[in-house]
């Protein structure tokens, strides 16, 4: 369980513009392509995930998850973040509008465990996101996020 | 018992609700395995298992299942799942 979820975060943009999810899903895509984890099918088929089964990616108030299955697409597991300026809308009955994006990339089911669970300690607490989604650039979410492993 | 955390892919949303099921369940000394499934192999699991834990979106999806089927709105909130795994069992 000794993932540092800063380390594993390839890319990470903060106070991005985004018009609709699509758009925010792709800058999440672009940040897994720049960080060479996946390639920009990977960023089509996050978004096909959403049309598909809808918007329950947003798995937290605020906090959008973005993902696929695994894929050929996928060159390596890893994470990108995107901190939105504006709040976008996903569509979802309970947890809109999003201020967080983060890119999900795995090569298989289960090789990311440790990354998950990393994940979900950082974010479980609610004043905690909203200042990583607030927060100006890489190396403030870096220090959050590092703080946050103490 | 046996508990299925259901998602689209079974790579994210699922993982992370296993994980705070697992928390929960502890929580409220429940023995019982939970395994993580994506939606396409989600009805033959939810046929062998006692409680499902889905989103809103997916569980219209997952439709008739002799399981209790619970939607969760926080992934990470281990209250919201504590406090809905708690409601089911009793």
């Amino acid at each position: 369980m000794s993932v540092n979820l800063a380390d594993e975060l390839t890319s990470i943009v903060t106070r991005a513009t985004a018009d609709d999810w699509r758009a925010a899903i792709t800058l999440a895509g672009d940040g897994l392509v720049a960080g060479g984890v996946a390639t920009e099918d990977y960023t089509r088929e996050m978004i096909e995930t959403v049309e598909e089964h809808g918007s329950y990616i947003v798995i937290a108030p605020g906090l959008a998850l973005a993902h696929a299955r695994p894929s050929p697409a996928v060159l390596k597991t890893g994470l990108s973040w995107v901190g939105l300026d504006t709040p976008v809308e996903f569509g979802h009955p309970t947890n809109d509008p999003v201020r967080l994006v983060i890119g999900l990339a795995a090569t298989d089911h289960d090789g990311h465990i440790a990354i998950m669970a990393a994940l979900a300690q950082a974010l479980v607490d609610p004043v905690r996101r909203e200042r990583l989604a607030d927060a100006a650039d890489a190396d403030e979410v870096r220090a959050l996020l590092a703080d946050d492993s103490h | 018992m046996k508990i299925v955390a259901v998602c689209g892919m079974g790579i994210g949303t699922s993982v992370l609700l296993k994980m705070n099921t697992e928390q929960a369940l502890q929580s409220l000394g429940v023995d019982a395995e939970v395994e993580a499934a994506d939606i396409g192999v989600a009805r033959g699991a939810a046929r062998t298992a006692q409680i499902v834990l889905t989103s809103a979106e997916l569980a219209d999806e997952i439709g008739d299942v002799p399981a209790t089927v619970i939607v969760v709105d926080s992934f990470f909130d281990v209250d919201e799942i504590s406090q809905k795994l708690r409601d089911a069992l009793e």
